[in-house]
């Protein structure tokens, strides 16, 4: 563990894996991500928390290039993803797994063959060697039985599973998760908790996890961030989180209603106007 | 009067980008020659799949289109007491017009939509999406091998159509009709030009199996991430392929009897 803490320690005088400058996002005139910059080293399992669609799958298609920001800039490793060519960009994203709010499985491909998609495509290894790389994986999110199952069999939270093992696939330097325990029993979501923390001090994996769950957050991340109205309201470590007495805060960790995240979507017209004159 | 001629330049302009669009995007296909062999084996794959989807309904219709051609002819020729040329009208029609036009229209009817759901289904479950995280491209593994079979596709199912039609035709001219087998066979062999009317047909067809497949795969990979907007892009594609088949068949019959 002291291991461990000098080491980040040591990460975090070099530069950062991922920088996140200034980021804005528009969509329709209308701003879903303003001015949003934080960093975050090799190791670090980053929680990002926030009421639903404050643009944080937004936020993750950013990271990962899949859209432009309006203005703002994101460095991986120092580069500058959005300036990439395709092909370059494509080297770049193999080192990022992306596992989406849905799963997002080939509904044409079995389990199996969806966790060993990255792995065809992407690398020379032989059937026999993908074989045993996909049975593992499989086996690390408890569904080596699901192997032979089509997507469509599969619960919301199995499939979360699969596509968990689908983005790992690669062996990533950065793994993105949108959502990864929603739909899960607390047994899985125990399980995911402790592999995420695994890989991290295995592997070194660096993490970024969008979720609504305080409880898994708690246990994995090192630091929070917490978006509302698409900027960060907040961020620290757990026990910081926990204690902050900033309004924003303290609303989101006990989940009310009233404050100053705001619970309801902005509409010009008050509740009784709609319901008397509609 | 001042909004409607803003309405106009408005459409214009959506006209223009989406040609744009469209025209990038045909371009993107084209020059995205799969990387490895897998992506051409998807492309047998897809030949399969569009092939056995359409073949029933094509053969069917082949039989009848033949069928009525041979009653609607002879009752023209009958006029004219030029019976005996039946089976050049049968073949003609069908080799240079019928096959091909039907063929494409049924192609983007049965294929071309079932082409659409497949591909917007993927978009709207961001499978697509997770492809490009994958450092895949979706035009490589998803647009190429499925333009690429139906190009290859329509022009083997207008041969099997026009081979259908021209049977049933026979059939019915010879056995219900009472023209002789011999005339009806040597009078056929002897007014069709292989290199001209066959060969014009099968151009004909190719060209509308790029147009077709073209708008199948265009309308998937633009799916509004809706429930509707998969049921929309499908009425889409039918709707597009078909005024384009027929629009484009003028122009090149035009080109082809014209020049
Ligand atoms: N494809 C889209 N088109 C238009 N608006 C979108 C689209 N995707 C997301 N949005 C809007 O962007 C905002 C942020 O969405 P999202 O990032 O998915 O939120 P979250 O993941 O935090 O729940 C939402 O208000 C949503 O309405
Ligand atoms: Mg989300």
């Amino acid at each position: 563990m002291v291991e461990r803490m000098q080491k980040n320690k040591k990460d975090s005088e070099s530069v950062p894996l991922l920088e996140v400058k200034n980021v804005t996002f528009k969509r329709d005139g209308r701003y879903i991500l303003k001015n949003v910059s934080f960093s975050l080293h090799k190791g670090n399992i980053v929680a990002v928390m926030g009421p639903s669609g404050t643009g944080k799958t937004t936020l993750l298609s950013l990271i990962n290039a899949l859209i432009k920001p309006d203005s703002g800039k994101i460095l991986f490793k120092g580069i500058d993803m959005h300036e990439l060519s395709l092909k370059d960009l494509y080297k770049v994203r193999s080192e990022i797994g992306h596992m989406f709010q849905n799963g997002a499985l080939f509904s044409h491909l079995s389990v199996f063959d969806n966790v060993a998609f990255p792995l065809r495509e992407n690398t020379n290894l032989t059937d026999d060697m993908i074989r045993d790389l996909v049975t593992l994986k499989l086996e690390a999110v408890g569904l080596r039985g699901v192997a032979t199952k089509m997507p469509e069999q599969l619960s919301g939270g199995m499939a979360r599973r699969v596509a968990l093992a689908r983005s790992t696939a690669l062996d990533p330097e950065l793994m993105l998760y949108d959502e990864p325990f929603t739909g899960q029993d607390p047994i899985s979501s125990g399980v995911l908790t402790t592999s995420i923390m695994k890989m991290r001090d295995i592997l070194n994996l660096t993490s970024i996890i969008v979720t609504h769950d305080l409880q898994a957050v708690t246990k994995v991340a090192d630091v929070v961030h917490i978006i509302g109205s698409g900027e960060i309201l907040a961020s620290g470590s757990v026990a910081e989180i926990l204690s902050s007495t900033d309004p924003a805060v303290v609303q989101f960790v006990s989940g009310a209603a009233d404050g100053v995240i705001p619970f309801h979507y902005p509409t010009d017209k008050t509740l009784t106007q709609d319901l008397i004159y509609a | 009067m001042l909004k409607c001629i803003q309405n106009l330049g408005h459409s214009a302009l959506m006209l223009a980008e989406n040609t744009g669009v469209s025209f990038k995007f045909l371009c993107k296909i084209i020059f995205k020659f799969p990387r490895k062999l897998n992506h051409w084996y998807a492309v047998i794959e897809q030949i399969y799949f569009l092939g056995v989807l359409s073949l029933v309904i094509i053969l069917i219709s082949g039989a009848f289109i033949g069928m009525v051609v041979a009653l609607q002819g002879y009752h023209t020729l009958s006029e004219f007491g030029a019976q005996s040329e039946l089976s050049k009208l049968i073949a003609l029609s069908v080799f240079r017009e019928l096959g091909p036009v039907v063929t494409a229209l049924l192609f983007a009817g049965r294929a071309g939509s079932a082409l659409t759901a497949e591909v917007g289904l993927m978009k709207v479950g961001d499978q697509l999406t997770s492809m490009e995280v994958m450092a895949v491209d979706p035009i490589s593994y998803v647009a190429f091998p499925r333009f690429v079979a139906g190009i290859i596709t329509m022009p083997l199912l207008a041969i099997l159509f026009c081979a259908t039609a021209i049977y049933a035709g026979y059939l019915v001219s010879v056995f219900w009709l009472g023209i002789d087998s011999g005339t009806f066979l040597s009078v056929m062999k002897s007014g069709v030009d292989f290199n001209v009317d066959v060969m014009q047909g099968i151009k004909k067809s190719f060209i509308f199996g790029v147009v077709a497949s073209f708008i199948a795969i265009y309308q998937g990979f633009h799916t509004d991430n809706t429930a509707s907007g998969l049921g929309r892009a499908a009425t889409k594609t039918v709707v597009f392929s078909s005024i384009a088949i027929l629009g484009l068949d003028f122009i090149l019959t035009a080109f082809m009897l014209g020049g």
